[in-house]
């Protein structure tokens, strides 16, 4: 035995010795050693499927090539990646997954960027030899995402496992044998999943890709920019592919702590989002009309209505706007010394210090966790990755989940016991089994929901959220469903000393002491609900809150700014431009910085560096990018006592929540297959074979 | 030739009953509470001494195989499963010890099961064997209501059950693993080694998986002694062995013989020899359809063991002797088998999905004589390109057929080419 005083393992890779830790894969191992192995059906993140047998390896005193991926190394394992056999493999191998292949590359949307195109390249044969005809294989449906071309499948099952083990659904598989294997969803179904869109990205071939994107691009025409998702308030890391200036696609990146390397179909299809409904000049309404104006115009507007009015102007913050810009914003309101700022526009009652807002054990905690309570949460819709890292955790076994709200699919078992916050009265009076649960696990979680906060009664269910976590040493999780959100929390954008909070404002608007509102990226409020008030909207879309504006100031959209959003467990990051804004929208602090200086409270920075110093000095973990700082404990707020009523959740219709996301046509196509009756079961309109 | 008195398979033509009073008047459940009070490794030792080797193909030595199994139970049940999925074609040994002999094969269940610390039993039968699962399942009740099986088997103080589980007739789920996974009521594909079934197997619970005849022999074995069976055969291919001998034989047959008895006289003793004489022999495939056949130079002294076999570059597999007379198109035949394989494959890995089919097309055209001579290379290598590349041995059982074929007959291939259409439109 060669194993040295850490346990580990020694292996000869083409000649080099390496050691790696017992339990690693011959396939890492060789990586280890800077020996490329070709592969298809392995995936990190998935389970071992070992079918595709391109990572032979020659293994000494082994009688026959050995899969890589699947065999675990020994001590003194010498392998071989360079030998003739292994040559000889990977070209069989190769010219066998070629046979059946369509040669279609010139019209296929994976070109470019397909694994079988660079490994036929890199490790196949010269020629074909096979002198019959090609296997044909019908398509398949599988939803408005993803474009199937099943003759291009090479049957590697990513997608398979992606469903089953990732997603949680169980819809995708194989059925037929051998050659006649086809990978189908159950009864021609599209996917129900709001992850569907992972298995693009999956598969290696042109098999399953983009309907959205199909035709429109290749990958080398792209200009590729690095960025933040804002759709959920996970912050998912991305990659926004741009022609021009347009956005084509959004892919993922990875991030192991926040996203690892997938993205809810929201965050990857809203591209088209991006390009429509989109505020390009100002607007102000003229005869109760919205006519364009130019910036002059607009601004004289907005003059002529603020100035002297401060005290009687509101502002509300919206739910995809960046740290930058409310940092602005709550300097021009603190400027104009009105206290009435909130950038709760759900009107979630969230108070108290970070600890009480933030996601305190982290994303990547989930899977240190031994026990979870769901309160008032649906994270499959608020935080689709997130519920999947939960989903990854259950698989680990040994998680009891527990849920208060609705009974939904989270897809892994979770016990509902209850619909509202009575039954959270009775956990933290111990009346629950699941009490003793979360006091005897050694890394509990709760975990709230916004829906549970947005009620009358939010401040009490956040209390007894707090104290039932202080009680039973959980750790405290707000999942949020907004990207803007806890930045917002961390500058200040409550009301200050007397000032109204959302619904006080409306109130005050109706009643006319508030007599200016301003929307920054504000979509989610009734506009009638304002009364008379003059409402300046100042935003990147043509949405709710610019149907009701009287004057509209066009702003950046995340794509369009380097700006910093912090996510729900109280990460800092930074977007980067992927293109500049359209027509003559600007960057959003710049609006508020020209505003300041119209209406004579010019707000002290004239450049992104000095705001983001000032930015730092009041709030300096915003400079601490991707850092996750701890908060300190959570303090249960003051409250009026539990209400009685079931939670409902934040988020319902999924593919509907902000202003970018309603002006996707893709989004749209989404929620009506996700709302058309599938042809299953006794559905009197399908047989379920009519597909 | 076997001696009366050395048969395992007294009643394997269903002559007798096949009931447990008929079967106990041949001799099962005979002290079976004995043989298990002397202790799981000394039925092991007697296996392991017997020198049996797997009956289901591959010829592992069963006892060997037992002691892989867990000393201790580490809380984990384990299992004992039976391969009674016997869809090799040219074999119906199974078939006829489950019709006729199934207390032999329950018996030895409860042997092998005690030696590896199990307590359940599944018998896992093949979907196509309607009337062997309700005369195997008849037996599981007579032995229940005997007290043979269930609390205190057999009265030995060992608790033991046996499930009966029909499959759906799919060829691979006589593959170990495969069995397995359909067992648990998935789809029957074989699973990566490692682990190996003996640490995670049915359930992720220890398991050894078996052949019915290397169960059933297990009980003779243990009462006649180790060395009984050892001094059958010849060394490392011992004991007696049915044999499914079809094809063109005058008369075709399954019959218990010693291991390494000549192939000649095997045919000619048992089967009535060769249609139309010896000379009238073409080749003989001697294993199953899945290893390479031998021309009639090779089966005039060839013997019929694992070793023996393995020398002339074929095998033993389940030792059905598929006999082809001189009216045989060689290729023809050999073409039906890849379809056959091709028809099997799971479809999980790629050489066994890809390669069959591609086999199988060649060999139809070349069997119409419609190809080129080179692709008799060709052909040649996509065997080598799937044998080894596999996850299972349905790869290598697809590619031996074809290179015994074109190892012992490529001049018929030629000259079938040479004369076929497409050399004829060439000249």
């Amino acid at each position: 035995m060669s194993e040295t005083e850490n346990n580990l393992v020694k292996v000869t890779v083409d000649g080099q010795a390496v050691e790696v830790a017992p339990g690693t894969t011959i396939m890492q191992a060789c990586e280890e050693a800077g020996a490329e192995i070709p592969r298809f059906c392995y995936h990190e993140r998935l389970s071992v499927a070992g079918n595709c047998r391109m990572c032979l390896v020659e293994v000494e005193n082994a009688p026959k090539p050995v899969a890589s991926c699947a065999m675990p190394v020994a001590p003194d394992m010498v392998v071989s990646t360079t030998s003739e056999t292994v040559k000889t493999a990977r070209e069989g191998v190769m010219e066998f997954l070629l046979i059946n292949h369509p040669l279609d590359c010139p019209i296929c949307d994976q070109g470019g960027e397909c694994d079988l195109q660079d490994q036929a390249l890199g490790f196949g044969g010269d020629a074909s030899r096979f002198d019959d005809n090609k296997r044909a294989v019908e398509n398949k449906n599988m939803g408005p995402l993803v474009k199937t071309i099943m003759t291009r499948c090479i049957h590697c099952t990513r997608c398979v496992r992606f469903a089953q083990e990732v997603a949680g659904v169980p819809e995708i598989g194989a059925i037929g044998r051998g050659e006649d294997t086809e990978i189908t969803t159950y009864l021609e179904a599209s996917l129900d999943s709001e992850m569907s869109g992972n298995v693009i990205d999956l598969c290696p071939v042109g098999a399953l890709t983009s309907r959205p994107y199909a035709f429109t691009a290749r990958p080398w025409e792209l200009r590729k920019t690095e960025t933040i998702d804002v759709m959920d308030a996970l912050g998912s890391n991305i990659r926004v592919d741009m022609r021009g200036r347009e956005a084509m696609r959004i892919m993922p990146r990875n991030h192991d702590d926040v996203n690892e390397e997938w993205l809810s179909d929201k965050s990857r299809f809203v591209w088209d989002g991006l390009n429509t409904q989109r505020l390009d000049r100002p607007f102000i309404r003229q005869n109760g009309k919205l006519t364009p104006a130019s910036w002059d115009a607009a601004f004289d507007l907005v003059e002529s209505k603020l100035k002297g009015k401060g005290a009687a102007t509101a502002a509300i913050a919206g739910d995809l706007v960046c740290a930058e810009g409310q940092f602005a914003l709550k300097g021009l309101m603190d400027a104009l010394a009105s206290p009435h700022v909130d950038c709760r526009q759900d009107g979630a009652k969230i108070s108290g210090p970070r600890g009480n807002y933030i996601f305190n054990a982290s994303i990547a905690g989930i899977e240190e966790a031994d026990a979870l309570l769901l309160i008032g949460s649906n994270p499959r819709l608020e935080a689709p990755v997130l519920n999947a890292r939960i989903r990854k955790r259950y698989l680990m076994g040994d998680f009891p989940i527990v849920a208060i709200g609705e009974a939904v699919d989270l897809t892994y078992k979770a016990e509902f016991i209850g619909a509202g916050a009575d039954t959270l009265a009775d956990l933290l009076a111990g009346k629950q089994s699941f009490a003793d649960t979360l006091k005897n696990a050694k890394n509990p979680m709760i975990i709230v929901g916004q829906g549970a906060l947005t009620r009358e009664d939010g401040a009490a269910v956040l209390a007894a959220a707090i104290e039932l976590a202080a009680k039973t040493g959980a750790s405290f999780n707000m999942l949020h469903t907004a990207a803007a959100r806890v930045a917002g929390l961390d500058l200040g954008l409550v009301p200050g000393e007397g000032g109204h909070d959302v619904a006080g404002i409306q109130d005050a608007a109706q009643s006319g002491t508030i007599e200016n509102v301003i929307f920054y990226g504000a979509d989610e409020i009734a506009g009638a609900s304002l009364g008379d008030a003059f409402v300046v909207y100042i935003g990147s879309h043509g949405d709710r809150g610019a149907h009701r504006a009287d004057v509209i100031l066009p702003a950046a959209a995340y794509t369009e700014k380097q700006a910093t959003y912090v996510n729900t467990e109280g990460r800092a990051q930074m977007t980067e431009q992927a293109a500049t804004p359209p027509g003559e929208a600007r960057e959003d602090w710049k609006i508020f910085r020209a505003l300041s200086a119209r209406l004579d409270v010019t707000l002290p920075y004239d450049n992104l560096a000095a705001l983001r110093a000032a930015m730092y000095e009041a709030v300096p973990h915003l400079a601490q990018l991707d850092d996750v700082i701890a908060a300190d404990a959570p303090v249960a707020p003051p409250h009026d006592g539990l209400g009685a009523e079931a939670f409902t959740y934040a988020v319902n219709d999924f593919y509907f929540t902000n202003p970018i996301a309603r002006a996707s046509a893709i989004m749209a196509d989404c929620a009506k297959a996700k709302n058309e009756p599938k042809n299953r079961g006794d559905s009197s309109e399908g047989t379920g074979t009519d597909g | 030739m076997l001696r009366d008195e050395d048969r395992i398979f007294k009643n394997i033509y269903g002559f007798e009953g096949a009931d447990i009073a008929s079967a106990k008047a041949r001799g099962d459940w005979d002290g079976t509470a004995e043989l298990i009070k002397k202790g799981r490794d000394w039925v092991i030792d007697e296996v392991k001494a017997s020198g049996l080797r797997g009956r289901g193909g591959a010829g592992f030595p069963t006892g060997l195989k037992w002691s892989f199994m867990p000393k201790e139970n580490d809380g984990r049940p384990h299992y004992l499963v039976v391969n009674a999925d016997e869809s090799e074609p040219g074999t119906c040994k199974d078939r006829d010890i489950m019709r006729h002999e199934p207390h032999k094969l329950l018996e030895g269940c409860v042997l092998a099961g005690f030696a590896m610390g199990a307590h359940a039993c599944y018998v896992y039968v093949r979907g196509e064997f309607i009337r062997e699962r309700e005369a195997l399942q008849r037996a599981v009740d007579e032995a229940y209501e005997a007290g043979l099986l269930g609390k205190n088997a057999a009265g030995s103080g060992w608790d033991y059950d046996i499930y009966v589980h029909h499959g759906a007739g799919a060829y691979i789920c006589g593959e170990e693993t495969a069995l397995i996974e359909s067992l648990e009521g998935k789809k029957g594909q074989p699973r990566l080694k490692p682990p190996f079934p003996a640490n995670m197997g049915l359930y992720g619970c220890p398991t050894t998986v078996n052949n019915v005849e290397s169960i059933a022999v297990a009980p003779t074995i243990c009462r006649r002694g180790g060395s009984w069976f050892a001094g059958l055969g010849r060394e490392g291919n011992t004991g007696t062995k049915l044999f499914c001998i079809s094809g063109h034989v005058n008369n075709p047959c399954n019959v218990e013989e010693e291991m390494g008895i000549p192939l000649k006289e095997l045919l000619e003793k048992h089967a009535g020899g060769v249609r139309g004489g010896w000379d009238n022999l073409l080749a003989v495939i001697p294993g199953g359809s899945s290893v390479p056949l031998l021309p009639k130079d090779i089966c005039d002294t060839v013997l019929m063991d694992f070793d023996s076999l393995k020398e002339v570059q074929s095998g033993l597999g389940t030792a059905a002797v598929i006999v082809m007379d001189k009216s045989t198109d060689i290729i023809k035949a050999i073409a039906r088998i890849s379809h056959f394989y091709k028809h099997e494959s799971c479809g999980q890995c790629t050489p066994c999905r890809e390669g069959t089919g591609w086999m199988w097309r060649v060999l139809e055209r070349m069997a119409a004589g419609r190809a080129q001579p080179k692709e008799i290379d060709m052909l040649l290598q996509v065997t080598k390109q799937i044998e080894g590349h596999t996850i299972c041995a349905l790869g290598d059982a697809a590619a031996w057929p074809v290179q015994g074929l074109i190892r012992h007959f490529r001049p018929v291939i030629e000259e079938r080419l040479a004369n076929g259409p497409l050399q004829e439109a060439a000249e």
